[in-house]
């Protein structure tokens, strides 16, 4: 600061000479501290130290009269302010005057002796976590266009955002602007571009709305593009999320990743993949429900009528163990390419029931087993199924892998398992729910008529298969299914354009 | 040293938008023109709607009685048909759940 103040007092004439602080107090305490008079500026607010991108304090920067920067230095230098000093005492003049004024100038009064050779700076301020996205939102160009709520001295965020009936009944982190800003660096799209429409309210959804509810759940910034594509593949007609939401029986988007992006992500295919314990998992699922419930007004008691919920509702996103699975992954089979990254989401029951097999030494078997389990979906009296999703844990695959089934095979037996004569499916006075006739286009049937067995699944494709889970332990799971079809819920694969690089 | 009045702002994570309040139209006390009878396809939603068309009709002789029908009760209904509906019609009677 001396070196400073000595050189505005010698050159402050021809050459602007400004000291800038980090700090308003700091700043007052140097004024009184070294008597300066030589002008200070309140950089409190760290525009001016990331336009300059300090990094270390205190920096040098000389700039000429159009403000382009000629020379800087970090930290504090001897020989550094010698030869800066001594530059402009030789080069400066006033703007337009073609040669340096005839008159002395105040000479420098500086005691070298008094100066060490050299002393390292401190971190600039601005530099610290979360400055420059504070200021990239500050900014008169933010790219974020959404009301912003200033909460009061007082208040605490966490609080705030359960009062305002903002969270799944877990707490979310606050989205500042900072926080927003960070979570849109995760894609190249535009803030404000409209990705959906979202039942009930039929809101539209920006980008910037899916960034907000992804911070709040708890997302990296690099999971955003799975968000994007999950919420772009539920709000279409055909997976119909208005129903999913509103149904009073209890269904919710149950999303499945596959591709590349499940290594780059971290994701958890293995042990406990079904939940908990994985942050991309766990978050990516409560993002898109946080922004069903925020922007889409799915909000329990509100249009989100469910009699029970369950634990997928606050989050359902698994990963595929492709690597361990004997067949095509579920987005290959669906089309894709293995090396494509792809969401796929059904409309199913907010939860997986678990399937117990120990014993079961064959393919056939072990899948007659899962398709008596399967039959209690809904109810075993209710065939003509729709949509399922059912989990195989890697012993259960390597099991009908030594038999080299296909998945097909997969299906068939589980079809054939499940089976029913007509006359086991009607309701009676032991269990009334069961089946109508006339849904087997039968008024008055022959015994020979009631014996027709009936698949528990309208058709097998909608035996939605994937591997995934711990190496020890011969048990699988299944999602339970809805209304499913096109007067229903379909099911929808979304390739994620935006796949992050590997580390 | 930071600055010790620090205020948080958070970026609104809702759809931003006031519902419109509407109040309901007023019940007139008598039946007459246009009745539309929606089912919205739940099992036995017809069973309903036939033996209240029968009542009306007994009930308020020059009553006319129109049957609609959603594709699916899975789905609003579509544009078209609340429309069309508001477009026919004085009232509506819909059958809603089973």
């Amino acid at each position: 600061m001396p070196l400073v103040e000595a050189a505005w007092q010698a050159l402050g004439g021809e050459v602007d000479v400004l000291a800038i602080g980090q700090d308003a107090a700091g700043n007052a305490l140097l004024i009184e501290r070294h008597r300066l008079t030589a002008p200070m500026l309140d950089d409190s607010d760290l525009k001016i130290s990331c336009a300059y991108n300090v990094e270390i304090v205190p920096t040098i920067v000389l700039a000429d009269a159009g403000g382009a920067e000629l020379r800087r230095f970090e930290g504090f230098g001897k020989s550094d302010w010698q030869s800066v000093l001594s530059q402009l005492s030789r080069d400066a003049h006033p703007a337009g005057a073609p040669e340096p004024p005839s008159e002395p100038r105040p000479e420098l009064q500086v005691d070298w002796s008094a100066y060490p050779d050299s002393r390292p700076g401190c971190g600039s301020k601005s530099v610290e976590p979360g400055v420059a996205e504070r200021l990239a939102a500050e900014a008169s160009g933010s790219r974020l266009r959404a009301r912003q709520i200033e909460l009061g001295a007082d208040e605490d965020p966490f609080e705030f955002m359960f009062e305002r009936g903002l969270t799944d009944g877990l707490p979310v982190v606050p989205p500042t602007p900072e926080r927003v800003m960070r979570m849109l660096a995760g894609t190249r799209r535009d803030p404000r571009e409209v990705i959906a429409t979202v039942p009930p309210n039929l809101a539209p959804l920006t980008i910037e709305k899916v960034a907000a509810n992804a911070v709040m759940a708890g997302c990296r910034p690099e999971y955003l593009p799975v968000v994007i594509a999950v919420l772009e593949a539920v709000c279409t007609d055909e997976f119909n999320i208005h129903g999913v939401m509103a149904t009073t029986a209890g269904a919710t988007p149950i999303v499945v990743v596959n591709g590349p992006i499940r290594h780059r992500l971290g994701m958890n295919m293995k042990v406990g993949a079904l939940g908990s314990g994985n942050r991309a998992n766990a978050t990516i699922g409560r993002a898109v429900k946080l922004a069903l419930r925020n922007v889409g007004g799915a909000r329990p008691g509100e249009i989100e009528r469910t009699a029970l919920g369950g634990p997928g509702k606050y989050t359902a996103c698994y990963p595929e163990w492709e690597e361990r699975s004997p067949w095509e992954p579920l987005h290959v089979e669906r089309g894709f390419r293995r090396e494509d990254s792809v969401v796929t989401v059904f409309g199913l029951e907010p939860g997986p029931r678990l399937i117990v097999d120990q014993l079961s030494r064959t393919a056939h078997a072990l899948c007659g087993s899962l398709g008596m389990a399967l039959e209690g979906c809904w109810h075993p009296k209710l065939h003509g199924y729709g949509e399922i999703l059912l989990v195989v844990s890697p012993e259960h695959a390597d099991t009908i892998k030594r038999d080299g089934w296909s998945k097909a095979q997969v299906r068939g037996r589980i079809q054939e398992a499940s089976a029913r004569p007509i006359r086991e499916l009607l309701p009676d006075a032991d269990a009334g729910e069961g089946m109508a006739l006339r849904q087997f286009g039968l008024a008055n049937p022959t015994a020979e008529q009631l014996e027709r067995r009936i698949p528990k699944f309208r058709k097998p494709e909608n035996i939605n298969i994937i591997v995934a889970g711990g190496e020890a332990g011969k048990f699988s799971s299944a999602f339970g299914g809805w209304f499913s079809g096109p007067m229903g819920s379909i099911s929808v694969s979304r390739k994620i354009e935006e796949v992050p690089k590997s580390e | 040293m930071t600055r010790m009045t620090q205020t948080i702002r958070i970026v609104d994570p809702t759809d931003e938008r006031v519902p419109l309040r509407r109040t309901l139209a007023s019940r007139p006390r008598h039946l007459s023109g246009v009745v539309a009878l929606l089912d919205i396809v739940k099992p036995r939603g017809d069973v309903l709607l036939d033996r209240l068309e029968r009542r009306l009709a007994e009930r308020v002789p020059g009553l006319t009685l129109r049957r609609y029908r959603k594709p699916t009760f899975a789905k609003p209904a579509p544009d078209e048909l609340r429309r069309k509906i508001a477009a026919e019609s004085d009232f509506v009677i819909e059958a809603l759940a089973d």
